[in-house]
């Protein structure tokens, strides 16, 4: 049995005139351990995804259907008090700007005993020992003297650390990481990306974690999972996506990436940017910037097929493996 | 981008007011509110006609018919709301107080929004040096609250000119004195519109066109203005309002003779102990509501026209 | 910062200096020590000799430099009313105003945070409806018709309570007279500080409303909510501790409104404050108790201001105040 399943998960804002789908049907699995990417551009749900799964969406938005079981236990229908016993003690998250997580008037010390002792009933010592020890542990220099210190004392590479630590308090079965490093410094993402890999191996924590930058995907994660417009269209081993991406979206989004392009060529950007929630076009959601799009594309959303790469909802790849299919048959015919 | 074009602001502020209006048919009490204001306004304008007596008529006063109770105690038909100490009648002393607070209030709101607005233009336009210092001297300004310098202000006209003038200069110096007191509110904000709107493409253009800096100012940064101004304006005519009350009532405002709400609730007050409560009772009333809608208006006109406030 | 410092105590001091000159043009303009101190019936020729004799006829500014130069020995000049040094009279009426002020600040405290607390927490909720909309109405009745609406009642229908003065007073360790340390002070302190902290109270429930929804919706809170630690200890001390900077703050800045509604408050209960103290300056026309008294309230303010900014920017780092490096 896998350690989270998710199937079905729709996510929707409450408005006056007809709430917002925000997520739609969204199905997937983790096993322990496993190291899980959600790619997609800024609008895709990947942030709404994580904070559904932890149940923090923020206001209007809410759960209208589909289950999240953690090792079997259904998330969905915890009360507050169950949720509090979830969240940080077998869920952890890291969120994406370091410089505003942290509370600004507690301590660090402060910050990281309430959690330890919120879920364990442990002596204010020995709290603050495993505190210091979890420092030491993500790497922080002089850990005694950053427990009592206050973030604006910190930079932002440092917070993070301590973030990181923190999720790592209660050895959680999960972190979620919703962007970790978009808001630090370049020199500094990829110390933070390696820490975050090396942590999840050494204690066995299951890692899913949230990203629109496929060169921090091919660093990290095993298997990935690319939305689009509040919908999967595409996932499947990271390798194999990287090297053969089926859906279109994924093939731009790798497409857009420096890499990819020649010294002194323009960035191959995807044409047109993500509508708003309001305006999801019917069909696949994709078809307006899609170079494949065809009729049936606007009318009916694509179902998912295996491509033998990975699993996409692309009605072209669909054809496509349709067409494969005859000519094997023609094959066989001859 | 074409600069003929009305100013964006415009548009943008005429779809707010709509949208404020269909927002309030929704909440009954903002519409409450609204309905009373507009009374009040009412009775202010028309209160010459309203009263059952004339104030400025040389019988209104007599002194035989003072301290008689409402009508309802006395089944005196003449006095639906009794009368005060000197025997005026209390329904038409407080129509007329009305229409005296109200329009003090809004005089005074008036000098705050022309000075308000004057400096917050020039500050907000020019910048720089200029604009450090005007917001430094509004920070200054606002630091000491406009009752305290109100107080002090008017206690040492007082001393100067002595009871006699004073009382007939009364009026003039309130709203001066509540009106400069508070410039800085409007300068700020003002102020704050301008630089907002100041680096947008339209305003640039029309000055790469040549059109004059008072015209950009006056024609294209102005209307955005309307919005967040119209949110304060009641909560500081309300503001001006009780100030006023509390000025009349430590025999800084208004003289007894022309008596605004807070000066007929001040002179009410002495006799409230001997027995006579309607004399302050009904002018507190009406003064209580009317700032009280005047704030709930305020405070949802902040609601529904601040966009920062929004979430909250 | 060490800029930010000095500018702030230079504006302190230009203001200081403002308030001196309106101070003493008060008493330069209305003050006719002259006739003070011989009365009318001495001879035209004698005040012109007195005039020059106490430099009444040298220029304005050698007169104010004589006036500034006095002040900052403690010399405000001579209560005509009370012929005493005005600064005596005033110092010896600050410890009632400033107990009326702190237990009227104590109360609004106890009030203002729950139910501010409450209302920031579930806003849409009737509970938080009700509070606003009492809080609202709170604010819109005037501290006067508080206060004798108060009196009237307590004192005079019910006779529950004294209606005006400070009743008796002890001496605290022989610095200031208090009525705080036995039955009958703190009887009369009763309406005077209700009566205050009535109006005080919705400000301050907005205050912290408005901050606590704001601190709410921060991203910091979010976060200990993912830590899965107690819903109180995110209420009461994640999003409180973040509150009470800035109200606190507000709450420093608004000693101008706290000394209009104490003469305010004084003046009915017959409080022997400064604030009753200076009405009755007004009523008999005591211009070196006026001016004095605008000097010291002066000081008090601009030192609070200053020190309640200086204390938040060292406090709080990461605000950048305004005037702060730009």
């Amino acid at each position: 049995m896998s350690l989270l399943s998710v199937n079905g998960l729709s996510v929707k804002f409450k408005r006056r005139n007809g709430d917002l789908t925000a997520l739609h049907e969204v199905s997937f699995s983790l096993d322990r351990g496993e190291r899980l990417a959600i790619v997609g551009e800024s609008g895709a749900g990947k942030s709404i995804l994580g904070y559904a799964l932890v149940n923090l969406l923020s206001k209007p938005g809410y759960i209208a259907a589909g289950s999240v079981q953690l090792a079997g236990q259904e998330l969905t229908q915890l009360n507050a008090k169950q949720w509090q016993g979830v969240r940080g003690k077998r869920i952890a998250m890291i969120f994406q700007d370091p410089m505003i997580t942290l509370n600004p008037v507690l301590s660090i010390g402060d910050q990281m005993v309430e959690a330890i002792r919120s879920h364990t009933r442990i002596a204010y010592k020995d709290a603050r020992k495993l505190a210091i020890e979890k420092l030491a542990h993500v790497r922080i220099a002089a850990p005694v003297q950053r427990f009592d210190q206050y973030p604006h004392e910190l930079s932002g590479g440092m917070r993070q650390r301590v973030i990181i630590a923190i999720a790592l308090l209660l050895n959680p079965e999960i972190i979620i990481a919703d962007e970790p490093t978009t808001a630090l410094d370049v020199t500094i993402q990829a110390e933070i990306l390696q820490l975050l890999k090396q942590i999840c191996l050494d204690n066995g924590v299951a890692l899913i974690l949230i990203t629109h930058d496929f060169g921090v995907v091919s660093r990290i994660a095993e298997r990935t999972l690319v939305m689009y417009a509040g919908r999967i269209v595409e996932q499947g081993p990271t390798l194999e996506i990287i090297n053969d991406p089926q859906h279109p979206y994924t093939q731009g989004l790798l497409n857009a990436l420096p890499q990819m392009a020649l010294p002194g060529q323009r960035l191959n950007q995807i044409q047109g940017s993500m509508p708003p929630l309001s305006e999801h076009p019917g069909g696949c959601a994709f078809h307006p910037r899609c170079p494949y799009a065809q009729d049936k594309c606007r009318e009916k959303v694509p179902g998912f097929v295996y491509s033998g790469v990975s699993t996409v909802a692309c009605y072209v790849v669909e054809d496509m493996l349709a067409e494969f299919a005859q000519y094997d048959e023609e094959d066989l015919d001859v | 981008m074409n600069i003929w074009h009305r100013p964006q602001g415009v548009a943008e502020h005429t779809t707010r007011v709509r949208h404020v209006l269909s927002a309030m048919r929704g909440d009954k009490l903002a519409l409450f509110a609204l309905c009373i204001f507009a009374l009040y306004c009412l009775v202010a304008l028309l209160a010459p006609l309203l009263a059952p007596y004339d104030v400025n008529s040389v019988d209104f006063m007599d002194l035989e018919n003072a301290e008689l109770a409402p009508y309802w105690q006395t089944g005196d038909g003449r006095f639906l709301l009794g009368t005060d100490t000197q025997g005026r009648d209390l329904l038409s002393v407080i129509l007329y107080g009305t229409r005296l607070s109200l329009t003090i209030g809004v005089c005074a709101v008036l000098i705050q929004l022309l000075m308000g607005g004057t400096i917050g233009l020039l500050s907000g336009y020019i910048g720089g040096r200029l604009d450090a210092f005007l917001m430094r001297a509004a920070d200054i300004q606002l630091s000491f609250s406009t009752m305290m310098v109100a107080i002090v202000v008017l206690a040492v006209f007082q001393t100067l000119f002595g009871n006699a003038v004073y009382q007939q200069l009364a009026m003039l110096m309130l709203i001066l004195v509540l009106g400069i007191a508070e410039w800085p509110i409007f300068a700020r904000i003002i102020r704050a519109c301008v630089f907002a709107e100041k680096d947008k493409e339209y305003v640039d253009a029309a000055r790469v066109l040549g059109v004059s800096k008072v015209r950009i100012m006056l024609r294209h940064i102005l209307p955005n203005t309307v919005s967040p101004i119209l949110v304060i304006l009641t909560i500081q005519i309300a503001n001006a309002i009780v100030a006023e009350a509390a000025l009349s009532f430590l025999g800084l405002g208004m003289p007894p003779a022309q008596p605004s709400l807070g000066a007929l609730i001040s002179s009410g007050f002495n006799y409230l102990f001997s027995g006579a409560w309607w004399i302050s009772v009904f002018p507190s009333m009406t003064l209580i509501l009317l700032i009280f809608v005047m704030n709930l208006l305020g405070d949802w006109l902040r609601d529904h026209l601040n966009p920062q406030a929004a979430g909250g | 910062m060490l800029r930010f410092i000095g500018r702030r105590l230079l504006q302190a001091m230009f203001v200081l200096l403002i308030i001196s000159v309106i101070s003493f043009m008060i008493q330069d303009k209305l003050g006719d020590p002259v006739q003070q101190m011989v009365g009318q019936s001495v001879p035209q020729q004698d005040r012109l000799a007195l005039q020059q004799d106490l430099g009444l006829n040298d220029p304005l500014l050698v007169q104010y430099g004589r006036f500034l130069g006095r002040a900052l020995q403690g010399d405000l000049g001579t209560s005509y009313y009370y012929k005493e040094a005005t600064l005596d009279i005033i110092l010896s009426r600050l410890p009632a105003t400033l107990e009326l002020s702190f237990s009227a600040l104590v109360l609004v405290i106890l009030l203002a945070t729950p139910l501010g607390v409450v209302a920031a927490i579930h806003p849409k909720s009737l509970l938080s409806r009700a509070i606003l909309i009492f809080s609202t109405l709170g604010l819109s009745v005037p501290i006067f018709i508080v206060a004798v609406f108060l009196m009237y009642f307590f004192a005079i229908e019910w006779r529950l309570l004294p209606s005006f003065g400070r009743g008796e007073t002890t001496w605290v360790m022989g610095l200031w007279q208090s009525g705080l340390f036995n039955k009958d002070g703190l009887l009369h302190l009763l309406l005077p500080s209700f009566s205050l902290a009535f109006v005080l109270t919705p400000m301050f429930i907005r205050l912290i409303r408005a901050e606590m929804i704001d601190a709410l919706q921060s991203e910091y809170i979010r976060y200990a909510w993912s830590k899965g630690i107690s819903a109180s200890r995110i209420y009461f001390v994640h999003a409180l501790k973040n509150t009470m900077l800035p109200v606190i703050t507000v709450a420093g800045i608004q000693v101008g409104t706290l000394v209009a509604y104490t003469i305010l408050t004084e003046s009915i209960f017959q409080w022997p404050g400064m604030g009753l103290l200076f009405m009755e300056a007004v009523t008999r026309v005591d211009v070196p108790l006026i001016s004095a008294y605008l000097m010291v309230v002066g000081v008090i303010f601009v030192v609070t201001n200053t020190v309640v900014d200086l204390v938040y920017s060292l406090v709080n780092p990461r605000v950048r105040l305004p005037g702060y490096g730009s």
